[in-house]
Formats: structure tokens, sequence, C-alpha cells
């Protein structure tokens, strides 16, 4: 049987991301340790952040399950839920309802591949989870790249990690911007870019692109280019949504339930659908 | 089962009787009343003495309120900074008490049957199962606006149903078709059925439309893309104001939206019906609207009935009972939508 209960949880730390302070990490510890036990989830899942007196929203788990004793939710302020979410303190009670969805398939089709990470922009977050737990079970998978970018600098999240995983061999780091900034001398260019200049082997391989749907769009060609096809690239969806358990239909793509049936679909997939996302 | 014969007054006799003990609800006879306190709009209490009557064809409001209340509170909490228990979401105590719906047709039995395929997992919609008890009126004749046997029922059907009750000539034959059918019956002093009863009800179940599901099930085979993207939800989008009422009025409509409500520091988290013929429904934060067009939300309804729905779970998910028909004030027909869908090449 469902349960729309959510598990009581504290704001143990908050993290502003970016420089505009629109994006804040919150770091949340169940207050009953066998919930917390309990809790499982596969990267790529997400969960409802549950605020009393405000509501719920789906939001990407950006922790990995291979970091015990809390879980990571990078937040976006945008509307009603994530502002009051935004002026909330550490200590603070809130709640999480989840894991919901599938996530990415990283006991099946991506065991044993090359996995290329392509993140755009706050999408990044469930892609933090992942990169995180394939280096945790790194024998499991095989050359791992990773190609992120944002519009400025101070616009990357987790950029201490992104600092410690750059000194790592085993991982391959692009870290790009849209442009040219004081202080920066990493990549410079949109991500699309980027991914053509890294062009990234097709062989026994999979792509997981997560960014806003224009940067999707682009950085598809140059991959075709080399021989991607649709099968082998994963893409996560998002739409409204009230319940997460397949029920009150609001995310529905066609005949697809994002919550249910996704958040993670092959690009395959996501072009049988109707353009309802 | 067991099956009765009840004249008129037994009838009246056994849902007082009913109403002694339990809440008895029927379809509101006047449409100026108010609704009442403790009662649905569209319902309202049975006991009052007054002979039960049902008027021909589905009542005005469906049967899913007593399922799928509006709203349901799920969780309750308060916001008092004095409260050790401050913010904390707290299951809401589920109403237990038995509750018996007379009146109701075939047409929303069924539904309540279609709505389970989704609901079958959720909590409130299974604990309103098990507290309501229905008792269902078969139809003698089909009105213009009914099409039950087309979407695979029948005037006649008992499908869902504790007690049906059928109208002879002259009497009534009522059959207690489950436990809590046969529950409601026991202890009262009631006529068994005589063997002419039952061959006037067997004869009236022969004569009366039979389920035809072959002409629409073609639909089933069809691809999902060639309908959606099929010519006619232009014209059928222009006409459609999306007011919702076919939504609310329909009982295989079953989406919901959940808010939090909080009133002098006590809060709940209820869910209520919502309906996708609005475009708040699919609006994103950032002002994106997936399905930003008038034209593509009456699509979405169709679609998720005659399509989307029988993919995932098998059947329609709608019983003919025509009440988006009678109401609807652009007159779309679903019918003729159907009809349509079936001509797309």
């Amino acid at each position: 049987m469902i349960s729309y209960l959510p598990y009581p949880v504290r704001i143990d730390d908050i993290t502003v991301e970016t420089e505009d302070g629109n994006l804040k990490t919150f770091k949340l510890v169940f207050e009953n340790e066998a919930q917390q036990k309990a809790w499982k989830h596969v990267p790529g899942q997400f969960a409802m952040l549950s605020l009393a007196g405000q509501g719920e929203i789906p939001i990407g788990i950006a922790s990995s399950p291979t970091e015990q004793g809390h879980l990571l939710f990078t937040v976006n302020r945008a509307g009603k839920v994530t502002t009051a979410l935004h002026q909330m303190h550490p200590g603070a009670r809130m709640g999480v309802r989840g894991p919901l969805g599938n996530g990415f398939p990283i006991d099946t089709e991506m065991k044993g591949k090359n996995i290329v990470i392509i993140a755009g922009g706050f999408a990044v977050t469930t892609l933090r989870a992942t990169l995180i737990y394939l280096m945790e079970h790194r024998r499991d998978y095989g050359k791992i790249t990773f190609i992120y970018g944002a519009r400025t600098p101070g616009m990357l999240l987790y950029q201490k990690e992104l600092q410690e995983w750059a000194k790592r061999d085993d991982v391959e780091l692009h870290i790009t911007v849209d442009r040219e900034a004081p202080g920066w001398n990493g990549l410079v260019g949109f991500v699309p870019t980027i991914a053509g200049q890294v062009a990234p082997s097709p062989e026994n391989s999979v792509a997981l692109i997560c960014g806003p749907p224009i940067m999707i769009k682009f950085t598809m060609p140059p991959l075709e280019k080399i021989g991607w096809t649709d099968d082998q690239v994963y893409l996560s969806l998002e739409n409204r949504m009230k319940c997460g358990e397949g029920l009150c239909c609001h995310c529905n793509v066609g005949p697809t339930l994002v919550c249910k049936d996704g958040p993670v679909f092959t690009r395959s997939q996501v072009r049988q659908l109707p353009l309802e996302y | 089962m067991k099956v009765f014969r009840l004249s008129q007054a037994e009838l009246d006799d056994m849902v007082q009787q009913w109403s002694t003990t339990r809440r008895v609800y029927r379809p509101a006879t006047g449409r100026q009343q108010p609704a009442q306190a403790d009662c649905a709009p569209g319902w309202e209490r049975a006991g009052d003495g007054a002979p039960l009557t049902v008027a021909a064809g589905p009542s005005k409001a469906s049967v899913k309120t007593f399922l799928f209340p509006q709203p349901e509170t799920m969780q309750t909490y308060s916001l008092k900074s004095s409260d050790p228990d401050r913010a904390l979401l707290k299951e809401a105590a589920k109403a237990a008490d038995k509750q018996i719906v007379v009146g109701l047709r075939p047409c929303d039995a069924r539904s309540v049957q279609l709505n389970n395929l989704p609901y079958r997992d959720d909590p409130y919609y299974q604990a309103g199962l098990v507290r309501t008890v229905m008792v269902g009126f078969t139809c003698k004749a089909m009105c213009s606006t009914c099409f039950c046997d087309q979407m695979g029922g029948s005037p006649m059907a008992t499908e869902g149903l504790d007690i049906a009750v059928s109208q002879l000539d002259d009497s009534f034959v009522a059959e207690a078709l489950t436990p809590a059918g046969e529950e409601l019956t026991a202890g009262l002093d009631l006529t068994p059925a005589a063997d002419s009863d039952l061959k006037a009800l067997a004869a009236l179940r022969k004569d009366c439309p039979q389920p035809d599901n072959a002409r629409l099930d073609t639909l089933k085979g069809r691809d999902l893309n060639t309908l959606y993207k099929a010519p006619l939800w232009q014209g059928l989008g222009e006409s459609c104001i999306n007011c919702g009422a076919c939504t609310f009025i329909c009982p295989t409509c079953y989406c919901f939206d959940v808010q939090d409500e909080v009133v002098r520091g006590a809060g709940r988290r209820i869910r209520y019906w919502d309906s996708c013929m609005f475009p708040l429904y699919s609006l994103h934060t950032t002002g994106h609207n997936p399905r930003g067009l008038k034209m593509q939300r009456t699509r979405n309804r169709f679609m998720h009935k005659l399509k989307y729905f029988p993919d995932r779970f098998g059947p329609f998910s709608c019983v003919g009972c025509g009440r988006c028909v009678q109401d609807c004030p652009v007159n779309i027909d679903i019918r003729e939508v159907i009809s349509d869908l079936l001509t797309v090449e």
C-alpha cells in the first residue's frame, strides 16, 4: 500500500552553491533512525520534499546511496515551496517522501560499460549522485567521462568536489563555462561544443545527459556523428507532479507517467512520446 | 446469492431499517435543495420516510464522491510554535463507519471497479471500498445519452454492486450479491423471490442491450501517435472551453491535486479533484507548459480515457454514463469523438 506520509527530517546543513544565491544544497537527517536505515535509493531517483503549510515538491536526490546518514537535495529557488525552503535554517523540521521513480540503470545497462555523463546547469544534481556511486564501485564500470558546464564559474555546483574529482586519474573531467571569465583557467564553450571536442567513443558506452532541453538538442548531433545511438543515451524528464506514485496523473507525457515510468528514459523512448514535457 | 421480492413499501422499509444504524445515501431528489451539511452535493440522506424513487438514467452526481471524497484529508499537523510536534505531519484518521449508497446505476458501479485499477494500492480508496456498501438499481431502459453497452457494460449489469435492485412490472427484485449485501438483508423479514420473479428477471437481462466491445476494441490496437496527431483534435479543441465540468461529473476521472491548508495554526494536507482541462494542471514553475494549448488539454482527456488508460490497464476509462454528454456547455459528445477516432487513418 502506498504511504503519502513524509518521513520527518531535520535540516542539518545548508550550502549556498551559486554566486546568485539561488541554489542551495540542503543536507537532511532523518529524525527516526529506523527510517533512515530503511531508506534505499538509486542515483537518478527523486523524492518529495515536504514543508508543512506550503506543500510538496519533487526534487532529484543529489546524494549517492553510498553517502550514508543523510540525504542531499540541491534546490533552485523558483516557486512557492522552494522559496519557503530557501528561507529555512538548519535545525528546522521538514519532510521527505520517497524515494520515487526508476533511477539510472546502474546495475543493468550501465554495468561494465564506459560511462559518459553530460550535465548542464543545475541539472547536474542526480548526476553528482551517480558519479559518486560509480567512483565507489569503480571496478564495475569502464572509463568514466564527466562533462559539466555552467554559465559562469560562480554558477558551477559542488565546486570543492569538482576540484577533488579533477585530481583523480580514474575519472576524465571536462568542466566548462559559457564565456571567458576573470580567474577562470578551464574550458570555455557551451556543453555541446565541448562534448563534440571530447568525442567520447560510443563503443560499449552509455551516456547520461541532463540539462536544459536546448543543451540536449545540440549535444546529440555531434554524438550521433561519431556513432552514438538513441538507445545508449539516458535522459531524465521533469513535469509537474503531485503524488509521485502514478495516481494524480499530473505528470503524464501522453501514456507515460514521468513519476512511475521515469523520470529516466532512453532517448529512443523519449522520441516515441508526444511532446508533452 | 440470495434473491428477494419486495414491494415499494417493503423496499422503503428496508432502507428505513438500514438508516437506523448506518448512514444511508440516495441521489438527491430536488435539484433546488441546498446540499445537506453531512452529505456530498447531489446526494442526500435516506431514511426520512420518503418513498425511494430513482429517476431514470445515472444520478446527477456520480458515486466517486463516496470513495474519493472532495476533499480527502491525508495528513494533519500543527504550526503553533508552542507545539513540540510542530510541522510534524501525522496520518489523518480514516473514516471507518459503514456507509450505504442506494440508487446508483450499473455504470457507476462499474466505474468503481475501473478506478480501482490505478487505485489498488491507494490506502484512502481502499478504505473507502471497505466501508461502502453499494445498493444499485439496474436500468429498465437506456436514456438517449446512455451508452454503457458500447463501453463494456450493460443496463442490467450487477458488477461492483453488493445488492442489485431490479424493477419488475409491479414489484422489485433484490439480489444480495456479496457478503456485505447478504449482511444487509439478513435479519430482515424479506420474501424470497418466486420462480416467476426469477424468470422475469432473467428475461429482462436477456432482452436488454448486451456489452458490445467489438467496435471500440479496434481502438486498442491503433498506433498511439496516429490517434494523437489526428486532425479531429483541432476542431474539438476550438469548441471546448476547458471548463472542466466533464471531469468533475465523470465517474472515472480520478486525478487529484494536493494542497496544504492552515487555519489558525492547525494544518492539513488535502487532496481533491483536479482537472486536466486547466492550464495550471501541467504548468511548470519556469512558466513552461507542456500542454499550454486548449486543444492539447482537450485531447489529453479523451486520449487518457480511450487510449492511455486501456493501454495500461485493459478497459477504457469510460462507463458510458453520458453525464458529460448531458452537461457539456458546448455540446461535445464523447460518442462522436469515439466515432471520429475510429475513422482516423
